[in-house]
């Protein structure tokens, strides 16, 4: 694995200090530590002092003995070795002697004033200077893996931010008095005190904080739209680029399990009753920690032999690497939280069984029935379901064919169709395993790609090509009948739809052939019947999926709750958790007041 | 241990046992590495908690589950899968199963005969070595007949012959149910297709997860798309695309012998 380039990124988009006189800058770095350093005198001594250059932290370290209130003699530039103390501002706290430098954001120059009183608050900037600066300061880059060395492997792309990359990112949100970006979270994290938190460097109360709305921030960190939640509210991202919201969630959740810090909640005393949450995915994770911590009895169901639903089956190592999966996971388990894989709900146990042992069912069983385009053709060989290659790839490790059994679908020129999520996670995977072309077939234009911008951008990076207003209308075999093109034509866009995205309308007599010998058919997934075979008295909506009261995620069976994509269709893990995190104050409400036997 | 010999798993799986029914399947991973294989479970013991499979070693996770022994442990069973066959009292049935066929179908017939049907049984294989299950299909059927492709055992040829026999002489046969190799319900649909008798084949493609999730397991029925582990595994023989089942079944077998190949290194 490359290591990523630390020294560079570091300085990349730093803010300079400048001595006054000599308009050299201040040192900032040595041995790894962080700050300006000086020559300060005191009582004929003279000593080091280091301040922090955070634009709101403030921080002092000497190398001589001083206590709180002990006024500087003075402070020395250490390169021109003249004073710095300015004569004509005084501390507003104190009326000390302070000291000045020159800091540069960007074009403007801006005194940096800190006193000389030993323990006393600096205050040089003041609170118009702050924000011009803190709009100044651009948003920070991920440190990724780079892209040609990336498409060899399944190592996770983005590095995450170190803590510098954090504390600056972090200096920029404005703390905004009616924060958007909580409206634009599912689940409401507190993002401006989170954020604050990180800026102070209290990396532990920051994940606290994240945890009292979201179980899973390392998860959420990667896989949230957040362009299209928290960002998109962001006043920053107005005139500029909004705060890295998500980033900064992944990389505080990350330095709490890298460094050890990930502790067991306080689990209430057990209320004697039982949950069965069926369906290990975002949703019935969510419920079952909440559950858990609740006191109840909480037992997950999952189908097949690894839990995780989506997170294992669906999204790929290298957007989101199992081991954090399973270490959420883990956590559960060790919160006590029982996990039955290869349970398949409906046929091994009905719901109304799972209710004679269980006070409440919990069904967050996703949306996994994949859809297909209905065209001629379509099976083919070498025609996948998204859902299929995904579950080979991931689940089952085809990648690692032969030393995994599951044979790894072979592909040189690779057309994927649809633009989700999901169709960058194939296009993406298919590049890494051996095809020299990839291409995405998508229906309407670039705007109305339903994928992260991250995940369109990583796809770019890596070589995908993109064929847009494009639909298949038929998939061509050979005599052997494998896949050897796609029929397709050219669309263009119409009025809104019930959507709200422009209908495409194909252009007739725009047909084309487009040469490939593997196609993944990624356009979406319904709801899969199994485990509705059994319950009648359960309602399901026109469309097939389970009709909940939204305040509660009831659903017209008493005692049955649901969540995720099995009511909402195919959305987000965020909306899945936060449906999951409902459900469970729902249930524990209901639990707590209605008295009920297990038959 | 070559490959063709048929070996028979008894397996504890208590939960399953107590739910499944005749033409039920199962998912079985043998280890962490290994791959997810549909096997249909060929008979029960609910009170012992036992589900018995029986199974011809065609590929790796075949062999590998060969290598096991009694008391060894099974990484991953899951089930039990696919709609259970509708074996409601018809009248006389014809069963015909070919290859390790015999094995699921002996659960069917067990079930059919349960509800009161008069069983006919056909039963094929190459050679008498590869004959399975004969005795307990004698036990169950009314009337049975065995066919070898070589003669070794029973009558010569193919188990198209005496069921074309059977419905050229017996106008009351309600059903024919059939399973095994893709060639041979080929054939039996085409027969009974002439007679207009309702056909009924338990199909077996490729498979991942097996809950409906993946689609691998598509197959054409009547010209629309059907997950054989969800709406199957059991269809209306007459609707099948016999031909694009047997092309896609046909497409990791290159795999299938690099995989054993380094299984071998």
């Amino acid at each position: 694995m490359l290591e990523q380039d630390v020294r560079y990124l570091k300085f990349k988009t730093f803010l300079s200090f400048y001595c006054p006189h000599c308009k050299k800058t201040f040192n900032v770095e040595r041995q790894n530590e962080r700050g300006l350093i000086f020559t300060a005198k005191y009582q004929q001594n003279d000593f080091e002092l280091k301040l922090s250059p955070y634009l709101d932290v403030f921080e002092v370290k000497v190398s001589y003995p001083l206590k709180d209130g002990e006024i500087l003699d003075d402070l020395i530039c250490p390169q021109c070795k003249k004073s710095i103390v300015s004569t004509e501002v005084r501390c507003s706290d104190c009326g000390s002697k302070v000291g000045e430098a020159i800091v540069s954001a960007y074009a403007k120059l801006i005194p940096f004033y800190f006193c000389l009183k030993f323990g006393c608050h600096w205050h040089g900037i003041t609170k118009e200077d702050e924000r011009f600066i803190k709009l100044k300061i651009p948003r920070q880059a991920m440190p990724e893996q780079d892209q040609v060395v990336r498409i060899s492997n399944f190592q996770e792309v983005p590095y995450g931010y170190t803590s510098e990359l954090a504390l600056l990112e972090a200096g920029r949100c404005l703390q905004c008095k009616k924060p958007g970006c909580v409206e634009g979270c599912p689940v409401n994290i507190d993002i401006p005190s989170f954020i604050a938190l990180i800026a102070e460097e209290k990396f532990d109360a920051a994940i606290k904080k994240i945890k009292e709305a979201n179980v899973f921030p390392s998860i959420c960190g990667r896989v949230c739209p957040q362009e299209s939640q928290c960002e998109a509210h962001c006043i920053l991202g107005k005139k500029d680029e909004p705060v890295a919201i998500g980033r900064l969630e992944r990389f505080v959740a990350d330095w709490e399990r890298k460094s050890d810090k990930v502790k067991i909640p306080e689990i209430k005393i057990s209320t004697g009753k039982r949950i069965a949450v069926v369906g290990s995915g975002p949703g019935g994770l969510t419920a079952a920690a909440d559950m858990r911590q609740l006191g109840y009895e909480v037992t997950i169901f999952e189908a097949l032999h690894e839990p995780g639903g989506v997170l294992t089956y669906g999204i790929p190592e290298f957007r989101l690497p199992k081991s954090i999966v399973k270490f959420e996971i883990d956590f559960l388990r060790k919160m006590g939280v029982r996990l039955e894989l290869n349970h398949i709900i409906g046929n091994i146990l009905t719901i109304d069984e799972l209710l004679e042992h269980f006070d409440a069912v919990f069904i967050g069983v996703g949306a996994g029935a994949p859809w297909f385009l209905g065209v001629e053709g379509e099976s083919l060989g070498n025609v996948f379901s998204a859902n299929e290659y995904l579950t080979r790839m991931n689940l089952m490790k085809a990648y690692l064919f032969p030393e995994y059994d599951t044979p790894k679908p072979k592909g040189n020129k690779v057309a994927v169709i649809g633009g989700g999520n999901v169709a960058m996670d194939c296009a993406r995977t298919a590049i890494r395993t051996g095809a020299s072309e990839v291409t995405i077939i998508y229906r309407r234009s670039r705007q109305e790609l339903p994928a992260r911008a991250e995940e369109v951008h990583h796809a770019g990076q890596e070589g995908i090509k993109f064929k847009l207003l494009t639909n298949p209308i038929r998939f061509l075999g050979t005599d052997n009948k494998m896949i050897k093109g796609m029929e397709c034509i050219k669309m263009q866009l119409g009025e809104p739809d019930a959507s709200g995205r422009r209908r495409p309308l194909p252009i007739e007599g725009s047909n084309f052939i487009h040469d490939c010998d593997m196609a993944i058919v990624a356009v979406g997934n319904g709801p899969n019947p199994v485990i509705f075979h059994s319950t009648p008295d359960m309602k399901l909506d026109a469309r097939g999926y389970i009709q909940v009261n939204p305040e509660t995620m009831e659903t017209t069976k008493e005692f049955v709750y649901a969540g995720g994509d099995i009511v909402t269709g195919a959305a987000t893990v965020i909306l899945a958790m936060g449906a999951g995190r409902i459900a469970a104050r729902a249930i524990h409400q209901k639990l707590s007041r209605t008295p009920r036997t297990r038959k | 241990m070559a490959r063709g010999t048929i070996i028979r798993f008894d397996i504890e799986a208590p939960k399953i046992a107590r739910k499944v029914k005749a033409g039920q399947f199962v998912i079985i991973r043998v280890n962490e590495t290994g791959e997810r294989i549909p096997l249909t479970v060929a008979d029960k013991d609910e009170f012992a908690g036992i589900i018995t499979i029986i199974f011809q070693i065609v590929g790796k996770t075949t062999a590998l589950m060969r290598s096991l022994n009694e008391g060894d442990f099974i990484r991953d069973v899951a089930g039990p899968l696919g709609r259970p066959a509708d074996t409601e009292n018809k009248g006389t049935v014809v069963m015909v199963g070919g290859g390790t066929g015999v094995a699921i179908l002996h659960h069917v017939t067990k079930a059919f005969k349960e509800s009161g049907n008069y069983v006919i049984g056909i039963i094929g294989s190459k050679t008498r070595e590869m004959l399975i299950l004969e005795n307990e299909m004698t036990a169950i059927c009314d009337e049975l007949v065995i066919t070898t492709d070589d003669g070794s055992y029973g009558e010569r040829g193919f188990v198209t012959d005496p069921l074309g026999k059977y419905l050229e002489e017996r106008y009351d046969v309600r059903l024919v149910y059939a399973i095994g190799p893709i060639p041979m319900m080929r054939n039996i649909v085409k027969l009974t297709r002439k007679y207009n008798v309702p056909t009924m084949v338990s199909l077996n493609p490729i498979m991942i997860d097996g809950t409906g999730m993946c689609g691998g397991c598509r197959v054409k029925i009547n010209n629309e798309i059907r997950f054989c582990c969800v709406d199957g595994p059991d269809f209306d023989g007459f609707q099948v695309d016999f031909e694009e089942l047997e092309k896609r079944n046909s497409m990791y077998l290159a795999d299938e012998k690099t995989s054993l190949l380094f299984s071998i290194r």
